[in-house]
C-alpha cells in the first residue's frame, strides 16, 4: 500500500534527520544532585575547548534510567553515556574506556568503583567510566526536640537499641507523632542489617540469609508493631516500591530518619532555623557501625560509535577541578579518593549542612566489608527488592519471619537462575 | 435593601433548581437527584480544584498540616538593620495583648522578635507557642516558573511532540478503524465473525504485559527514539472497530446499492457515503484517542530515548526521582497537562453524549 | 516540523490522488467480493504485528530463560516458568507457594474485579438517570462526571495519594470537623477500599456517558405512558429502564469487566499493591518482575500473563455465551 510507504518514508526523514551530526555524544543524567544540572558548566566548557566535538546532556527521569535504558541498551538503542546507579547490573553493555582515559589515575581515585562496575568479571582490567558522587546512608536527628525532652543525644557508638529508646522518649515526651521512619529501600535496611551480622552475600555471589538479618527482621517488625516506626513506609507500601518520607522530617513529625546523603541540600532550603539538626554517626548493631556506600556512575556504552569522546570527556570531568566544582555544586560527597581525604569547599552550603557532610564522610571508613560487597553485587537489586517486598508481608501478618527468609533466598535464586540460564 | 435581594436571590435559586419543563413543582425525586448530583460534585471536582489550587502554593505551605485550601504565603516585613526580609507573626504578650511582630530566629521552643514599628526596643524573646504566622492569600507562580525553566526552550518541542503523536494517531486510526468497521459492517463474507473476533480479542490483551515484544518489534523496524514508534503500536484499538462497526450497521444499505448502481467504487462508498454519515461516531473514537494518545506513559518511557521526541508527560515526569516526589512541580505539571484536555473537553463535550446516543451500543 | 509537513500534504492528498486509484484498481483485480478484506488489511496487518505477534513473543519468552530481549539469546526452559509459578508446599494455601504474590495477586484481582465492576455500574447507572433527568445544568453536570476520565492514570493516583496520605487533605478534613484521622493506606481493608474508589472516581465518567446515551435512546413516549399509569418511580427502572438498556449494560459490562482486569497504573503509584500484598494484582505482578526489578524475568512474566490469558479466555468464552444467549431470545 502506498500510504504504509509514505508514512515509513517520512519515519525514515526523521532518523536520518536525528542522526546527521557528527562526533557527538548523549549522556543520560537525571536533575538531582551530581546530574546534567550541575555538570552542564563543565560540559559547556567541554563543548568550547573541543570544536567539532559536542557532548549533549540528556536529562531524563530517574524511571527512564532504572526501567527504560536497560531495554534500550539490551536492544542496542539509547545514549552513548549515562549516569547510572545499578553499577554492576549493567557491566555487560559498558565499554572499555582504557585506551582514552588516565588509567592510572582512574584506579588511584575510583578503584572501589572500578571494581564495582566490571561486575561478575574479577579478572577485568577494564575501565568502564567513574563514580560521581558517593552517598552514605545516615540518620538526622531533630535536636530541638531532644533538647525540649530533656534526653541527652546518644553518643557516637550508641546502638540502634539506645537510639530507638531514646528517640521514644523524645517522642513521648514532645507529642511528636513517630520516633523513627526509615526510607522503604532495601538499600537503607541493609545498614540496619549488616550492622546486626547479616552477610547478605557470600564471596562467590550467593545470596545469603542468615541470623544477622533474621535478628534485624525481628527488631524491625517490632519496630513497627509498637509504633516506634510508622507503618507508611515499610506496612503501606506494597511490591518494590521505593518510598521516602523526609518530609515529615522536615516538618519536625519524626525525632530520627534514616536516608542519606542526598537529601542535605533540601535541609537549608526547608528547614533553615526551624529546629536544630544534626546529622549523627550511624547507629551500631552487634557486628558493626556500618552505613551503606552508594551513589551513582558515569558509564560509556559498547554500542557508541564514539567512545574515544566518550571517554575524553569523562576523563575531562574526573579532572580534579571540573570534578571538585561538580560535587561543590551538588552538595555531595566526593568519591575521588584523595578528595575524601582532602576535603571540599562547599561554597553555597551552610555551617550546619558542612558539619553533616564531615559526619557522613566519617562514616566512610566505618563500613563493614560486607556492606562493600553488598554494594558492588550483581544481583544487589533483587536482593533489594526481596528485602521490602517480604518484610512488608512480614510486617502485615503476612508471612512469618522464618518463611520471610525463605522466600529471600527463593527469590534471589530465582533471578540468578532467570538471568544465567544457559 | 440588602435582605430583600438576599431573599429574591434565593427564591430565584429555588425558582431555577425546581422549574421544569412542563410542570411548575419538582417532586421529592428531582430534589434527591440535586442532592446526589451535588454530592457528586463535590466528590468529582474537590480534588481536581484542590490539585490546581495547590500548584500555587509554596512548597512550605505544601508541606503544611493540616493542609490549607487556598495558597497562603507568610507576609514579610524589612526591618532596618536586617539584610532579609522577615516573617510576621502575631504575639499574644503576657498581658494578654496581641501585637505583630517579626521574627528574627527560632530556636527551639523560642523565638527572637523585634517589633517592626519600633526596632529600637530591642530583641524580644517569645515562645513559638504564643506566636502564629500572618499570612494572607497568595496564589504564587513560583512552582510554573521552576517547572518551565527547568525544561527550558524545549518545553514548545514536547509540546510539538504530543500534538504530533496525538493527532496523527487519531487520525490514523479514525481512518484505519473505520474502514476496517465498513468491511466488518456492510460485506458479508467468509471469515467476516472471525476477523471481527480477531480484533475484539486484542481487547483483553494488558498493554502492560505486551511491552516488552512490542518494544522488540519496535526495535526491530528501526524506530526506536522516533514517534512513529509510539504511533504505530496503537492505532489499531478494537473499541473504535467495534463502535463504528455497531454505528455503520445502522446505516442502511440501499444508500451503498444505489451508488453501486451509479457505478461508485467501493472506496469511493466508503469515503463519500459511509464516512460522512458515521461523522458523530467517529467524534467519539477520535475523542477516546486523543485522551489516551495524550496521556499515554509507559510505551513512550521506553521508545522515546532522547530529549528532542520526548513527550510532554515524559519530559514532566522527571519531577519524581529515585529519593523524592516534587509535589510542587507535580502539581503544576498535573495543571499544565490536563488543561489542553479541559478546553478540548469543553468544546467537544456535546459530541460526546450525543455521538455515542447516535452509536450502535444502544 | 518537516515531518508534519510531509504527512499533512500527504494526508489531504492521499484520499484524492493516491487511495482512490489504487483501491480502484484492487477492486478491479480483486473483484468487489474480496474487497473487504482490502479495506480490513491496514487494521488487522496492524493487530497482528503489535497485538497478536506480541503475544506469540510472549509464549516464547514464557518457555525460554535469561534476561536477554532478543529470542536467539535465550536458551530454552521447557516448562521452567510454569513450574516455577507452582512451585507450592500445598496448593490448597497460597501462601505456601515460592510465588505466593503471583497468587495473592490473582485472588485480588478475582476479588477485586467483582467489587468494582458492580460498584461502578451500580454508580455509573445510577449517575445516568440522576443526568438523564429533566434537571437544571444538566451539562455542566455531565462534564464534571467525565472530568477525571480526561486525566491521565498517574495523576488521579498522586492526587489521591496526597489526599489520602496521613497529613493528606482527607484527614485535614476529618480534623477540622473534629474526627479522629485515619491512616487510611496503611490498613489492609481501607487500602482496598480506597483502590476500588479511585479507579470507579478515574473511570466512571466513560460508562456514565455509554448509559446517557442508552438511557436516551428509549422512546420518551413509553416513559409518558407510565406516568399516565402513576406507576412509581422503582416500577418505572425496573419494568422499562433495565429491560430496555439490558444491550447498553452488556456491552458496559463488557467493557467494565476487560478494563477492570487490567487495572494497573493507578493502584501501581497509589498502593504500590500495599500494604503487604494486600492490593497488588495481577497486572502489576506481572510488570514488576517483568520490568521493573532487575535481573527482568521476561520468561516468567510471559509464563504469567498466559496463564491470567487463559482465565480471561474462559471468562469470555462464557461471557460471549451469555450475550448470544440473550440477544437471540
Amino acid at each position: 500500500m502506498k500510504l504504509t510507504a509514505i508514512l515509513s518514508s517520512t519515519a525514515f526523514g526523521l532518523v536520518m534527520t536525528a542522526t546527521a551530526h557528527a562526533q557527538e555524544v548523549t549522556i543520560y543524567c537525571d536533575d538531582i544532585g551530581f546530574g546534567c544540572k550541575t555538570m552542564a558548566p563543565v560540559a559547556e566548557r567541554f563543548n568550547e575547548e573541543h570544536p567539532g566535538k559536542t557532548v549533549k546532556l540528556e536529562t531524563v527521569s530517574y524511571q527512564t534510567v532504572v526501567e527504560a535504558l536497560p531495554v534500550q541498551l539490551e536492544s542496542g538503542e539509547g545514549p552513548d553515556a549515562a549516569i547510572i546507579t545499578d553499577l554492576g547490573g549493567l557491566s555487560r553493555y559498558y565499554v572499555d574506556l582504557t585506551p582514552y582515559v588516565d588509567a592510572a589515575n582512574f584506579e588511584k581515585e575510583f578503584g572501589q568503583t572500578l571494581q564495582w562496575l566490571r561486575g561478575t568479571d574479577g579478572k577485568s582490567k577494564a575501565i568502564n567510566g567513574m563514580p560521581t558522587s558517593l552517598t552514605v546512608n545516615g540518620a538526622y536527628v531533630n535536636l530541638t526536640l531532644f533538647e525540649q525532652a530533656g534526653v541527652p543525644v546518644p553518643e557516637e557508638g550508641a546502638t540502634w537499641d539506645e537510639w530507638a529508646e531514646a528517640a521514644r522518649k523524645v517522642a513521648e515526651a514532645t507529642n511528636t507523632e513517630f520516633p523513627m521512619e526509615m526510607d522503604r529501600s532495601g538499600h537503607r535496611f541493609a545498614s540496619f542489617a549488616i550492622s546486626h551480622g547479616a552477610e547478605l552475600v557470600d564471596e562467590e555471589g550467593n545470596p545469603v540469609v542468615d541470623d544477622g538479618l533474621h535478628a534485624a527482621i525481628d527488631k524491625f517488625v517490632e519496630w513497627h508493631k509498637n509504633g516506634t516506626m510508622p507503618l507508611d513506609l515499610w506496612g503501606a507500601v506494597g511490591g518494590s516500591t521505593h518510598r521516602e518520607l523526609f518530609e515529615d522530617f522536615l516538618n519536625a513529625n519524626v525525632v530520627f530518619y534514616f536516608g542519606g546523603s542526598w537529601t542535605l541540600s533540601r535541609m537549608d532550603t526547608e528547614v533553615g532555623d526551624l529546629f536544630e539538626w544534626a546529622v549523627v554517626d550511624t547507629p551500631c548493631g552487634p557486628s558493626s557501625c556500618t552505613a551503606m556506600p552508594g551513589g551513582g556512575a558515569l558509564v560509556g556504552f559498547k554500542h557508541t560509535p564514539n567512545p574515544e569522546l566518550v571517554g575524553e570527556y569523562i576523563d575531562y570531568v574526573a579532572q580534579p577541578e571540573n570534578y571538585k566544582e561538580i560535587i561543590a555544586a551538588a552538595v555531595e560527597i566526593p568519591a575521588a579518593t584523595s578528595l575524601i581525604e582532602e576535603g571540599v569547599d562547599y561554597p553555597t552550603a551552610s555551617e550546619r549542612t558542612q558539619v553533616a557532610l564531615r559526619t557522613f564522610m566519617d562514616q566512610i571508613p566505618k563500613m563493614a566489608p560486607a556492606a562493600y560487597r553488598f554494594q558492588g553485587w550483581r544481583y544487589q537489586r533483587a536482593m533489594m527488592n526481596a528485602l521490602t517486598t517480604r518484610i512488608s508481608q512480614v510486617i502485615n501478618d503476612e508471612l512469618t519471619a522464618e518463611a520471610a527468609l525463605e522466600r529471600i533466598r527463593q527469590d534471589v535464586e530465582l533471578a540468578i537462575q532467570a538471568a544465567e540460564a544457559k | 435593601m440588602t435582605e430583600l435581594t438576599a431573599r429574591t436571590a434565593q427564591s430565584s435559586i429555588l425558582q431555577f433548581l425546581t422549574r421544569r419543563r412542563g410542570r411548575v413543582r419538582a417532586d421529592w425525586t428531582d430534589w434527591l437527584t440535586y442532592a446526589y448530583l451535588f454530592l457528586g460534585l463535590a466528590v468529582m471536582f474537590a480534588p481536581v480544584l484542590w490539585v490546581v489550587l495547590s500548584s500555587f502554593k509554596a512548597p512550605v505551605n505544601l508541606a503544611e498540616f493540616p493542609p490549607t485550601f487556598l495558597p497562603y504565603a507568610a507576609e514579610t516585613v524589612t526591618v532596618e538593620g536586617f539584610d532579609e526580609p522577615l516573617s510576621l507573626y502575631e504575639v499574644i504578650t503576657e498581658d494578654g495583648e496581641t501585637r505583630q511582630l517579626a521574627q528574627i530566629r527560632r530556636v527551639g521552643l523560642n523565638a527572637q522578635m523585634i517589633d517592626p514599628a519600633n526596632p529600637e526596643a530591642g530583641r524580644l524573646v517569645v515562645p513559638v507557642a504564643d506566636a502564629k504566622p500572618v499570612r494572607s492569600i497568595l496564589f504564587t507562580w513560583q512552582n510554573y516558573a521552576r517547572l518551565l525553566s527547568a525544561s527550558g526552550s524545549d518545553l514548545w518541542l514536547f509540546v510539538y511532540n504530543s500534538l504530533f503523536i496525538t493527532i496523527v494517531a487519531t487520525a490514523i486510526t479514525v481512518i484505519m478503524n473505520s474502514m476496517a468497521a465498513f468491511a466488518l459492517s456492510k460485506y458479508r463474507f467468509k471469515g467476516n465473525t472471525l476477523a471481527l473476533i480477531a480484533i475484539l480479542m486484542t481487547l483483553m490483551i494488558p498493554p502492560t504485559v505486551v511491552l516488552v515484544p512490542i518494544y522488540l518489534i519496535v526495535a526491530q523496524l528501526g524506530l526506536v527514539g522516533n514517534l512513529w514508534g509510539v504511533i504505530l503500536p496503537t492505532v489499531a484499538t478494537p473499541t473504535g472497530v467495534f463502535l463504528l462497526r455497531q454505528y455503520m450497521l445502522t446505516i442502511p444499505d440501499e444508500l451503498i446499492e444505489a451508488a453501486r448502481m451509479d457505478h461508485a467504487s467501493e472506496w469511493r462508498i466508503y469515503w463519500r457515503i459511509i464516512l460522512p454519515l458515521s461523522a458523530p461516531a467517529l467524534a467519539v473514537v477520535a475523542i477516546f484517542s486523543i485522551l489516551s494518545r495524550w496521556n499515554d506513559f509507559l510505551l513512550p518511557l521506553v521508545v522515546l530515548n532522547r530529549r528532542e521526541v520526548f513527550t510532554l508527560q515524559l519530559a514532566l515526569a522527571s519531577f519524581q526521582d529515585e529519593n523524592q516526589i516534587h509535589y510542587d512541580q507535580l502539581l503544576a505539571m498535573t495543571t499544565l497537562t490536563a488543561l489542553p484536555l479541559a478546553f478540548a473537553f469543553i468544546f467537544l463535550q456535546r459530541y460526546i453524549a450525543s455521538g455515542i446516543a447516535s452509536t450502535g451500543i444502544k | 516540523m518537516r515531518a508534519a509537513a510531509i504527512f499533512s500534504r500527504a494526508l489531504a492528498a492521499l484520499p484524492a490522488r493516491a487511495i482512490e486509484p489504487v483501491m480502484r484498481g484492487a477492486q478491479n483485480i480483486l473483484g468487489i467480493k474480496r474487497m473487504p478484506w482490502v479495506f480490513l488489511f491496514p487494521n488487522l496487518a496492524a493487530v497482528l504485528f503489535f497485538s497478536l505477534l506480541p503475544v506469540f513473543i510472549n509464549i516464547f519468552y514464557s518457555a525460554t530463560g535469561s534476561d536477554r530481549l532478543y529470542p536467539a539469546d535465550r536458551p530454552y526452559v521447557g516448562a521452567a516458568n510454569y513450574e516455577t509459578l507452582f512451585e507450592c508446599g500445598s496448593y490448597l494455601d497460597p501462601s505456601t507457594c515460592s510465588r505466593d504474590l503471583f497468587w495473592r495477586a490473582l485472588g485480588n484481582t478475582l476479588i477485586f474485579v467483582p467489587v468494582q465492576v458492580a460498584a461502578m455500574i451500580g454508580i455509573a447507572l445510577f449517575t445516568a438517570i440522576c443526568l438523564n433527568r429533566d434537571i437544571r445544568g444538566r451539562g455542566f453536570f455531565r462534564g464534571i462526571f467525565f472530568f477525571p476520565v480526561m486525566l491521565s492514570p498517574v495523576v488521579v493516583a498522586l492526587t489521591w495519594q496526597w489526599i489520602l496520605q496521613r497529613n493528606g487533605a482527607l484527614n485535614g478534613l476529618l480534623t477540622a470537623l473534629g474526627l479522629t484521622p485515619v491512616n487510611w493506606l496503611v490498613f489492609p481493608n481501607s487500602a482496598f477500599f480506597w483502590s476500588v474508589f479511585v479507579t470507579v472516581w478515574a473511570h466512571m465518567g466513560f460508562f456514565t456517558i455509554i448509559l446517557l446515551a442508552g438511557l436516551q435512546s428509549i422512546p420518551r413516549d413509553v416513559y409518558e405512558a407510565a406516568k399516565m399509569d402513576a406507576a412509581n418511580p422503582w416500577r418505572v427502572f425496573t419494568r422499562i429502564t433495565l429491560p430496555m438498556l439490558k444491550p447498553t449494560l452488556l456491552v458496559v459490562f463488557i467493557l467494565c469487566v476487560i478494563r477492570s482486569v487490567q487495572t494497573f497504573d493507578e493502584l501501581y503509584v497509589l498502593t504500590g499493591g500495599g500494604p503487604g500484598s494486600a492490593t497488588i494484582l495481577i497486572v502489576q505482578y506481572i510488570y514488576e518482575i517483568g520490568f521493573a526489578i532487575q535481573p527482568r524475568n521476561f520468561g516468567l512474566a510471559a509464563a504469567a500473563s498466559l496463564l491470567l490469558g487463559a482465565v480471561l479466555l474462559v471468562f469470555t468464552l462464557i461471557q460471549l455465551r451469555l450475550a448470544r444467549g440473550k440477544s437471540y431470545d
